[in-house]
């Protein structure tokens, strides 16, 4: 029977790599959920992008509010539309003129709903959190802006 | 000494400009605004209603029907309370309240309904396609919804808020308390 060979550093190193990256992981997860939100601006911007208008004229369905939007009293409590198109839009519950924005703050949690034609059910739903809190609630809140981000 | 009091004066003064242009309303707000669509209708007070001939006031125009069973009358209750809070300062607001339902809403019905909350409240009718215009021009709605023989209207609840260079300038969504309206309402009437 061979002795046991004793590992290489690298050997080591990639012996440990999962547990590395399990810990990494980890702290970067403890940190989303108690690191607050950075300071900064408290819009959630909606932009319609130039050339939507002929776009929808061309038959293509645009959309670009979602039938849902999700704002956090104290981080993201300003709802910003804002149409950079050439022609006059109805976005959500306004109708904005090209180069105008709405800017829309919110002081209430609560869920609102807006009459708004641009929605198939005709109706556009802002539900306003609590400010957030360490923990789940700010993680939760991080998840979906990266949701956002990605969509 | 009286140079030095006469500065502090002006930096005061300055200030408390700059804080008053910072303010932000409570309303939604168009930026930049724009100027506010044409309203020439029939008025509650048996006059032609023009918007324009409002210009130098801030006008709080507002979507509805006389039969309304919820939205209406607490809209324009919390006006009233509202103009009612501004004391002297509310003589220059004008609130405006549009028919979506001129089948119904006569002249002499639309008087008698906005002055059962403030006798200075107009109100303002006219032909279905008028009406529709001026809707269009706000980017507001109004959908009939019947049931049996009753009918209602699915209507914009929210409130246009009007300048005194008569530029729409903000949009105040349904269900704001009276003390919001007062907020907006002083910075509006300051703002010459």
């Amino acid at each position: 029977m061979n002795p046991p060979v004793p590992a290489s550093g690298r050997g080591r190193w990639l012996r440990r790599l999962p547990a590395v990256i399990a810990l990494l992981a980890l702290l970067a997860l403890a940190a989303a959920a108690f690191v607050p939100p950075a300071a900064g601006g408290r819009e959630e911007l909606f932009e319609i992008p130039p050339g939507t208008w002929a776009q929808r004229m061309a038959g293509k369905n645009v959309a670009i509010l979602p039938d849902t939007i999700h704002l956090t009293l104290g981080t993201r409590d300003v709802l910003l539309l804002r149409n950079a198109d050439a022609v006059p839009q109805t976005f959500g519950p306004v109708l904005i003129m090209p180069g105008q924005s709405f800017r829309l703050p919110f002081e209430k949690a609560s869920t609102y709903h807006f009459a708004c034609t641009a929605h198939l059910n005709g109706q556009m739903t802002i539900v306003v959190d609590p400010p957030l809190t360490p923990g789940w609630r700010t993680l939760e809140w991080r998840w979906r802006r990266l949701q956002r981000l990605i969509a | 000494m009286k140079g030095a009091r006469h500065t502090f004066v002006a930096i005061a003064l300055l200030a408390a400009i700059a804080a008053h242009a910072g303010a932000a309303l409570k309303a939604g707000v168009f930026e930049p605004p724009r100027a506010a669509p044409p309203v020439v209708l029939s008025g509650s007070d048996g006059r032609d209603f023009d918007l324009a001939r409002h210009r130098g006031r801030v006008v709080l125009l507002s979507f509805g029907f006389t039969s309304c069973p919820a939205v209406c009358p607490t809209t324009l209750a919390t006006l009233a309370q509202a103009r009612a809070a501004l004391g002297a300062a509310g003589a220059d607001v004008q609130v405006v309240f549009v028919t979506v339902d001129p089948e119904r809403d006569t002249v002499q019905r639309l008087k008698a309904y906005v002055a059962s909350f403030d006798n200075t409240f107009l109100g303002a009718t006219g032909s279905p396609a008028a009406l529709a215009r001026v809707r269009a021009g706000f980017g507001a709605s109004a959908t009939k919804v019947t049931s049996g023989t009753a009918y209602g209207y699915d209507h914009t609840s929210s409130v246009f808020l009007i300048d005194r260079q008569g530029r729409l300038v903000g949009m105040m969504p349904y269900d704001h308390p009276a003390r919001d309206y007062v907020h907006d309402l002083r910075l509006l009437l300051a703002a010459r």
